[in-house]
C-alpha cells in the first residue's frame, strides 16, 4: 500500500544521507522523496512516498524513528491529509489542432502553460500524484511529451492538528 | 600558553578524562599526529598502541563488553578509519557502546581526495548508532560527551567522531568548558514498559501452562542478570539463552536448559517449540535463533520485552510488546506478579518441566570420546575444569566457539565475549586483550582456532609490549572447521577452500613474539599442558591443540525445519 510519511529532524549535513541510506541499506522502498527547511530553521520537513505491506510500513517508520536525528515521523496516510506535487512538462505543439487541445487539457486539470517555443508547450499542473498520472495520460494522446520533471510530493495533515518541533 | 587555554588536541584529551576514560586503544598517522602528542603530556588517559587499527577496535569493543564502560578507540584518517571499518560492525550487530575517534584531513581539503582522505561518517553511516562531522574545537567537549551518552544508553552502540587535523592544531587555544547536560530534542530511549503492556504480559504469563523465558544480550547489556534469575526463580520458569545472552543467568542453575538456536541444546529449542507463552527479554529473534520464521513456535503467545522498538516484530510478531529498558521492565513485571493474587498454574508446570526433563535427558551434548584423538569438546570441558568456571572466555569466530558456548556453563554475565551477530574471525584475541587490561588478575582466555588467530595474530607483539598474559587457546584442526561443516553436510565433502594449508609452527611463532608456545598432540598431554598454562600467570601462553579435524558441532538445526528440528548427530534427527 502507498504511504506518505512526513518526517521532522535536524538541519544539519548528513541528515539527509542517514535517511536515504536506511532506505537503501533496509531494501524500502523510495518512490519520492522531497526536503526543505520549516519556519524552524534548525529543522527540515522531508516527505517520503514508499510502499509495503502493514508490517514494512511499521518496520520503516519505526527504523526512522530511531535514527537520533529524526525529532518525528508521521505517517500522513493514517490520518485526513492534502498531497500536493508539481509537474513540469514539455510536450510537442507544433499545430494548431494539437495547441488546442493541449490547452483544453490543461483547462481541465486546472494546469496552466507557463512557456512556450516554436515546437512546444510548457506546462504546470500542482496536484496530487494520481491526478497528476491522468493528466499525463490524457497529453500523450494528444501530444507527444518531450521532457517532464516532478517534485515528488509534499503532504500536511487536514484541520488544526500539525507536526512540530 | 595562557593559562586556562588550551587547543583541540588538549580538549579532546581533557573531555576524554572527564568522561572517565582510562584507556583508548589506537594507532598514529598524519592527521592525529596533534592529539598524540597531547595524550603523551599527560597521565590520566593511557593509550594502548595495537598493531592494526582492526584490533584497537575489538580491544575497545572486549573492555566494553567485560565493564559495561564505553570503549574508545583512536585512528588516523583514511586507512587507519577504514581499518575501523569489522570491529564498528561487529560492535553495531552486538550493540557496543564504543566511541571512535578518526582523524581527518584540513578542513580546507575534505573533498579534494587528499592524502589519506576517507569520508569515514559516510562510510560507517550504515554500522554506527550516530556520528559527528566535528568542525569546530570550541564544540569537542560537548560532542563527545554526547557520543559518549549516545554510545552508551538506550540500545548501546558504536559512535564515530570525525577530527579534522586543522581542529586539533596546538597553535589555537580555546577555553575548556565541560557541558553540564547531555539533552537532545531528538533522543529520548525508552525507559518504562507501558502500564496496560505490563498487565497483559502478567495476565499472559500466570495463564501459561508451558512457560518458557528467552533471554539475549539485552540482559548482559542492561547488566539485569539479578533481576532477571530472581524472576526465573519467583516463576519456576524453564529459561534458555541466545548466544550473546550467555551467563545472563548460571550456566549451571536448575532452571537453565541451555542456548537455543542453531548449535542450541535440543531441550532449548524443544521447549521453544512447545511453549504456550515466551518472555522475551532482550533478544531479537535473530535467524540463527529462529530457523524458518514460517514454522516458528506456533502455539506461543509471545510477550517481547525490549529497548529497541525496531526489534519488536522485525522477524517475529509479537502479540504483547513491551518498549522498555529491561531493569525498568523486570521491576514493573517482578511487582506486578507479587501483587497480583492469581497464581501460576502449578500441576500444569509440573508437567511441563516433566517434559522438560524427558528432552534433556536425551544428554544432545554428549559425544564420542577416544583414546587416539583429542575432541576439541573435551579441551573447553578441560578449561572450564582448570579456571573453575570463573575465567573470562573470548572467542573467534566457527566451530570452536560453538563448543566454547556449549561446554563452557558461563556462571556470570559479561564473562563471555564473543561476535554473535556479525561472526567476526579475528576478534578473539584482541577482545581477549582489552578483557585482560580490564582485569589483569582474571583469566582471561581466547578460545579460537588455527583459520580466525591468524586473522589478528600480529597482537601478540602487542600482548608482549603491555605484558597482557591471555591464555589462548587454539582448537587446530588444520582447517576452516565449520566451513568444512558445511561443506560435508551440504556440499558431499567438497572442501572447497577450507583447508589451511600452509600452518605456521605456532609454538615459534608465539616465542619469536616473547610468549610461551606449547604444542599438544595427544589426549593424555592435555591435563598437564592446561595446568602448565594456567600456573603461568605472568606470561601469555598458547596452546596449539591439535584436535580432531573431523568432528562437527552438534546438535543443529535442519535448513528451512522449525526451531526443533534437529541434527543430534550424523544421520540421527532430534
Amino acid at each position: 500500500m502507498r504511504r506518505i510519511l512526513s518526517v521532522l529532524l535536524e538541519n544539519e549535513p548528513g541528515a539527509l544521507s542517514r535517511i536515504v541510506g536506511l532506505f537503501s541499506q533496509r531494501a524500502y522502498n523510495i518512490d519520492s522523496l522531497t526536503v526543505g527547511t520549516t519556519d524552524d530553521k534548525t529543522l527540515s520537513r522531508i516527505t517520503i512516498t514508499t510502499h509495503g505491506d502493514d508490517r514494512v510500513v511499521e518496520q520503516i517508520t519505526k527504523q526512522v524513528n530511531k535514527l537520533v536525528d529524526v525529532l518525528k515521523v508521521i505517517d500522513l496516510t493514517d490520518m485526513p491529509n492534502i498531497e500536493r506535487e508539481l509537474l513540469l512538462v514539455k510536450v510537442y505543439a507544433k499545430d494548431e489542432v494539437t495547441r488546442a487541445s493541449v490547452t483544453r487539457i490543461a483547462d481541465v486539470y486546472n494546469g496552466a502553460i507557463i512557456d512556450m517555443g516554436k515546437q512546444s508547450y510548457t506546462l504546470q499542473l500542482v496536484s496530487s500524484a494520481e491526478k497528476i498520472e491522468s493528466f499525463l495520460d490524457m497529453l500523450r494522446h494528444e501530444s507527444d511529451i518531450i521532457e517532464l520533471v516532478r517534485s515528488g510530493a509534499v503532504g500536511i495533515g487536514r484541520g488544526d492538528k500539525a507536526l512540530k518541533g | 600558553m595562557n593559562k586556562g587555554q588550551f587547543n583541540g588536541s588538549e580538549l579532546v584529551v581533557k573531555a576524554l578524562k572527564e568522561l572517565d576514560v582510562e584507556y583508548i586503544f589506537g594507532y598514529p598517522g598524519g592527521s592525529v599526529l596533534d592529539l598524540y602528542d597531547a595524550l603523551f603530556q599527560q597521565n590520566d588517559v593511557k593509550h594502548i598502541l595495537v598493531r592494526h587499527e582492526q584490533a584497537a577496535t575489538h580491544m575497545a569493543d572486549g573492555y566494553a563488553r567485560a565493564t559495561g564502560h564505553v570503549g574508545v578507540v583512536l585512528a588516523t584518517s583514511g586507512p587507519g578509519a577504514t581499518n575501523c571499518i569489522t570491529g564498528i560492525a561487529t560492535a553495531y550487530m552486538d550493540s557496543i557502546p564504543m566511541v571512535v575517534l578518526s582523524g581527518q584531513v584540513p578542513s580546507s581539503l575534505i573533498g579534494d581526495d587528499a592524502f589519506q582522505e576517507t569520508d569515514i561518517v559516510g562510510c560507517s553511516r550504515p554500522i554506527v548508532k550516530h556520528s559527528f562531522n566535528c568542525r569546530n574545537a570550541q564544540d569537542i567537549p560537548s560532542i563527545l560527551t554526547k557520543a559518549f551518552y549516545l554510545a552508551a544508553s538506550g540500545r548501546p552502540g558504536p559512535v564515530v567522531v570525525e577530527l579534522p587535523k586543522d581542529i586539533l592544531n596546538p597553535q589555537t587555544k580555546f577555553e575548556y568548558q565541560f557541558p553540564n547536560n547531555t539533552e537532545m530534542r531528538t533522543y529520548h530511549p525508552s525507559v518504562k514498559g507501558h502500564p496496560k503492556q505490563i498487565k497483559k504480559a502478567v495476565n499472559a504469563i500466570l495463564d501459561a501452562k508451558k512457560l518458557v523465558v528467552y533471554s539475549g544480550g539485552g540482559i548482559i547489556l542492561s547488566d539485569t542478570s539479578e533481576q532477571l534469575t530472581e524472576l526465573v526463580e519467583s516463576l519456576n520458569a524453564p529459561i534458555t539463552n541466545t548466544l550473546m545472552g550467555l551467563g545472563g543467568i548460571s550456566g549451571t542453575h536448575p532452571n537453565f536448559i541451555g542456548m537455543l538456536g542453531m548449535h542450541g541444546s535440543l531441550e532449548a529449542n524443544k521447549a521453544m517449540a512447545n511453549a504456550d507463552v515466551i518472555l522475551a527479554l532482550g533478544a531479537r529473534f535473530d535467524d540463527r535463533v529462529t530457523n524458518n520464521v514460517k514454522k516458528f513456535c506456533p502455539n506461543a503467545t509471545i510477550i517481547h520485552v525490549d529497548v529497541d522498538p525496531t526489534s519488536i516484530s522485525k522477524t517475529i510478531p509479537a502479540h504483547i510488546p513491551v518498549v522498555g529498558c529491561l531493569a525498568t521492565v523486570l521491576t514493573q513485571l517482578q511487582t506486578a506478579l507479587d501483587n497480583n493474587d492469581k497464581r501460576i498454574d502449578r500441576s500444569a508446570q509440573e508437567d511441563w518441566w516433566r517434559q522438560i526433563t524427558q528432552w534433556r535427558e536425551v544428554k544432545c551434548l554428549d559425544y564420542a570420546k577416544t583414546d587416539d584423538c583429542i575432541k576439541p569438546q573435551t579441551v573447553i570441558e578441560k578449561v572450564y575444569q582448570v579456571t573453575k568456571g570463573e575465567a573470562y572466555v573470548s572467542s573467534d569466530v566457527g566451530q570452536h566457539q560453538m563448543f566454547a558456548a556449549q561446554y563452557y556453563p558461563f556462571k556470570h554475565p559479561r564473562q563471555w565475549i564473543n561476535s554473535g551477530g556479525l561472526g567476526t574471525m579475528g576478534f578473539g584475541l584482541p577482545a581477549a586483550m582489552g578483557v585482560k587490561l580490564a582485569f589483569p588478575d582474571k583469566h582471561v582466555v581466547c578460545v579460537t582456532g588455527d583459520g580466525s588467530i591468524q586473522m589478528n595474530i600480529q597482537e601478540l607483539s602487542t600482548c608482549l609490549q603491555y605484558g597482557l598474559a591471555v591464555k589462548i587457546v587454539s582448537l587446530n584442526n588444520r582447517s576452516l572447521g565449520m566451513v568444512r561443516q558445511w561443506q560435508d553436510m551440504m556440499y558431499d565433502g567438497r572442501h572447497s577452500s577450507s583447508y589451511m594449508e600452509s600452518l605456521p609452527d605456532f609454538v615459534k611463532l608465539t616465542e619469536s613474539y616473547g610468549h610461551v608456545g606449547i604444542r599438544v598432540d595427544h589426549p593424555d598431554q592435555l591435563d598437564a599442558a592446561l595446568e602448565k598454562a594456567f600456573s603461568i600467570t605472568d606470561k601469555l601462553v598458547f596452546l596449539d591443540i591439535r584436535v580432531d579435524e573431523k568432528e562437527h558441532v552438534y546438535p543443529m538445526q535442519i535448513k528451512l525445519g522449525a526451531i526443533d528440528d534437529m541434527w543430534l548427530k550424523k544421520g540421527v534427527k532430534g
